[in-house]
């Protein structure tokens, strides 16, 4: 229980104690040093946490893919892998390609992790520990984000390849299209809470909105994994295909910076998706039972929470196939864009009965199921709807396509089946029991 | 505060000159985005945080992004070696030149020589204005007395671009269609993106409907 | 604090109108007559939220209109960029000077 509101553990603001480290500066000064402290302590925090990321991602799909991953380097869960990893890049060689356009060329790799830390400023980690407090909060991620899109052009065209050119156009249609379901479904939170700041989003909730708009969260959910180009969506750097799409060309410590931004921005969107769908620092059964949470519990949600949406992120990497380009964007237009468009009006309509009404825990309570309802409706009705139009083009009857991948399965381990001498009958045949599919 | 407006103005304008007059368009384009950021910077300095989000987001985020595809989509003209500028480019010059005297020349009539006139300097506090000026914004986009007009005909206006600007641009032949769909992509996406300004702003209407509702 | 004056705000608006104003008269390629146009328009958005802070924060006429402006400008790059690369597609240029046939 927390009611020293002089104890540090207790409110987690680091404000007084910074401000009485300068005792002697102008009010001004020491306000401006605070925040330069408080801005180098969030990046650097963000910075060195992709090191644990990465060793863990590759621990995790390890663990899935039944290996072991990295154990040799520092100790026995080899947790100096990515130390070492870094080390490498850092010592490598600057390269600039001939003929690339050397500003873009190099401008592109700092403006992306620029935009990825300038995310972090509106992120609440607990109640006080946020660096500031935007009545447009979520605004101004989204704006933030979009800049990003610059960054890949810059070093796609910079780099004078042809291949990292079609890789960056393709990550920018991606991102683009991708924009237009998370900004629609981050309105419905919106709408829910009257706000747009974070802070606000986290404690307008009564229960976290996973549970009230479920349908906008997968949205959000989907569209976040386009947005930092994971898998299934990655596209943008599908190794098999077009080499490393926009930063083929990069290398050394220029190339880390695009890693380690697209780490950065994954645990960022781990870190929204937390605050806005899970309450974020707020421990809600604690208030229930117990009163106001202790600053240091909430920090520790506020991780619990993220870490677990980032385990998922790592969780559909391991799970799902690499979509095409072509799949990519029809799931996009029409699906999710429909189904967000529709999303946002039925909210809009719905919560448009319980505008003026005294919030008893009865208006919380028929709010919620009103909401559940219709999302679970919109939701299901969506998947039906898609299964019937799949089932029209033959695309998608699961047993038909179990099918087709038993006998593809069968074909390929036939040993007769590379025989040119003879067996085509029931070669053919086997074939030919399998639906034709384009 | 001066000091920085004057750097920020500055880099505004030097990259306002280097989009007009850089002969490589893309690094054009670029200067170009380095502009709009400058002009956000200056609307921060206004207090007016949205604007500024809405500039990154839509000048930045769409618009640039627009022309750049534009200008690779037609860059075998880049590389060739004819003129930048028109025959015509010194009137131009003086025309705008003369365009800015007359410009100043009001501008000093109005505030300069007579410093007092009402708005010359910064209003101070006004704390809370600043803070409601986006739920503001919103309730004025949807009350009939105020702006719902324009602001429905403006949605029109961006469905009407939308659809002509795929119709326009969609080939006869498509010989292409890889680069066709990118272009409709992009040009429905920045489409989307200016619509969704709309929404931010039009759902902010609810916050001003709680307590009107009593 | 805030000691710039608000004519500050207008000389550099007017000086981006006319560099935009400029870029419009002076270049051949279509691509950069549209930037240039934006420019002006973003000049003009700055006057309108400068004389919103400066003469009247409490209404959000001034910020309600730039928005108009902003999907105006947005509207026009997407039709224009449209047309622009029809033209490149039929013509192969997009030098204005060069597209001077009515019928083609």
């Amino acid at each position: 229980m927390c009611v020293d509101s002089e104890n540090v553990l207790c409110t987690l603001d680091f404000g007084p104690i910074l401000r009485s480290l300068f005792p002697n500066a102008s009010p001004a000064l020491a306000e401006a040093l605070v925040d330069i402290i408080s801005i180098i302590t969030v990046s650097t925090f963000c910075l060195l946490i992709v090191i644990f990321l990465i060793w863990l991602e590759r621990k995790v799909i390890a663990r899935m893919q039944d290996r072991i991953g990295p154990n040799r380097v520092g100790g026995r869960f080899g947790l100096g892998q990515t130390v070492a990893d870094v080390a490498k890049l850092l010592t490598k060689e600057f390269v600039t390609p001939y003929g690339a356009d050397k500003a873009a060329y190099n401008i592109a790799p700092f403006l992306i992790v620029m935009t990825a830390l300038l995310m972090w400023a509106v992120m609440p980690f607990t109640a006080n520990m946020v660096g500031v407090d935007l009545n447009i909060g979520l605004f101004y991620i989204l704006s933030i984000s979009s800049v990003s899109v610059v960054c890949l052009l810059l070093a796609g065209w910079g780099s004078n390849n042809k291949y990292a050119l079609l890789g960056a156009f393709r990550s920018v249609a991606q991102l683009v299209s991708y924009e237009v379901p998370m900004v629609i479904s981050l309105l419905v939170p919106i709408i829910l809470a009257r706000t747009m700041s974070l802070n606000g989003i986290a404690e307008a909730q009564v229960i976290p909105y996973l549970f009230v708009v479920p349908v906008s969260a997968l949205i959000f959910y989907i569209s976040a994994l386009a947005e930092t180009g994971r898998t299934p969506f990655d596209l943008l750097e599908a190794e098999s295909e077009i080499v490393a799409g926009f930063h083929v060309e990069y290398g050394g410590m220029k190339f880390g910076m695009f890693f380690l931004a697209e780490f950065v921005s994954t645990l960022f969107m781990s870190a929204l998706f937390a605050t806005i769908y899970l309450g974020g620092y707020r421990f809600m059964i604690w208030e229930a039972l117990i009163g106001p949470t202790p600053a240091i519990l909430e920090l520790v949600m506020f991780f619990v929470k993220m870490f677990a949406v980032y385990f998922v992120f790592i969780w559909v990497r391991a799970t799902f196939p690499r979509v095409r380009i072509d799949q990519m964007l029809n799931f996009n237009w029409k699906f999710l864009v429909p189904l967000v468009l529709v999303l946002i009006l039925s909210t809009a309509l719905v919560d448009g009965l319980f505008v003026g009404q005294d919030e008893t825990s009865a208006w919380h309570f028929w709010r919620i199921v009103a909401h559940l309802g219709f999302n679970l409706l919109i939701g299901s009705g969506a998947l039906i709807w898609a299964r019937r139009n799949a089932a029209a083009r033959g695309v998608a009857k699961p047993e038909e396509s179990m099918r087709v991948q038993a006998g593809a399965l069968v074909e390929g381990a036939d040993p007769h089946g590379h025989d040119d001498h003879g067996h085509h009958d029931d070669h053919h045949g086997q074939t030919a029991a399998v639906p034709a599919h384009d | 505060m001066q000091i920085v407006f004057i750097i920020v103005s500055a880099v505004t304008l030097f990259a306002g000159i280097q989009t007009v007059s850089n002969r490589n368009l893309f690094h054009a384009a670029l200067y170009m985005m380095l502009s709009f950021l400058g002009v956000a910077v200056l609307y921060g300095m206004l207090e007016s945080a949205f604007m500024a989000a809405t500039q990154l987001l839509v000048y930045i985020g769409a618009i640039s992004i627009l022309v750049i595809f534009a200008i690779m989509m037609t860059r075998r003209l880049m590389q060739a070696t004819e003129p930048a500028f028109n025959s015509q480019w010194q009137w131009g010059g003086v025309a705008s030149m003369l365009l800015f005297v007359l410009f100043v020349t009001v501008i000093s009539q109005v505030f300069v020589v007579n410093p007092n006139v009402q708005g010359a300097f910064f209003p101070p506090a006004a704390d809370e204005a600043i803070r409601n000026s986006v739920v503001d914004l919103g309730v004025s986009f949807v009350s009939a007395d105020q702006y719902v007009l324009a602001f429905e005909l403006a949605s029109v206006l961006l469905l009407v671009a939308l659809v002509g600007a795929i119709i326009v641009a969609r080939p006869d032949v498509p010989d292409n269609e890889m680069e066709e769909a990118v272009v409709v992509e992009v040009v429905e996406s920045a489409e989307m993106e200016a619509e969704l300004v709309e929404v931010e702003a039009a759902e902010e209407e609810p916050t001003e409907a709680v307590p009107g509702g009593h | 604090m805030n000691a710039v004056p608000i004519s500050w705000y207008l000389i550099v608006a007017a000086a981006l109108f006319c560099i935009g104003l400029y870029g419009l008269l002076s270049r051949r390629n279509a691509v950069a007559m549209l930037m240039a146009v934006e420019l002006s328009l973003n000049a003009v958005n700055l006057n309108l939220v400068a004389f919103w802070r400066y003469v009247d924060p409490g209404r959000p006429a001034g910020i309600a209109w730039a928005i108009f402006v902003l999907t105006v400008a947005a509207a026009e790059a997407a039709v224009g960029l449209a047309l622009v690369i029809s033209i490149y597609r039929q013509r192969d240029s997009v030098v204005t000077e060069e597209l001077d046939v009515l019928k083609y």
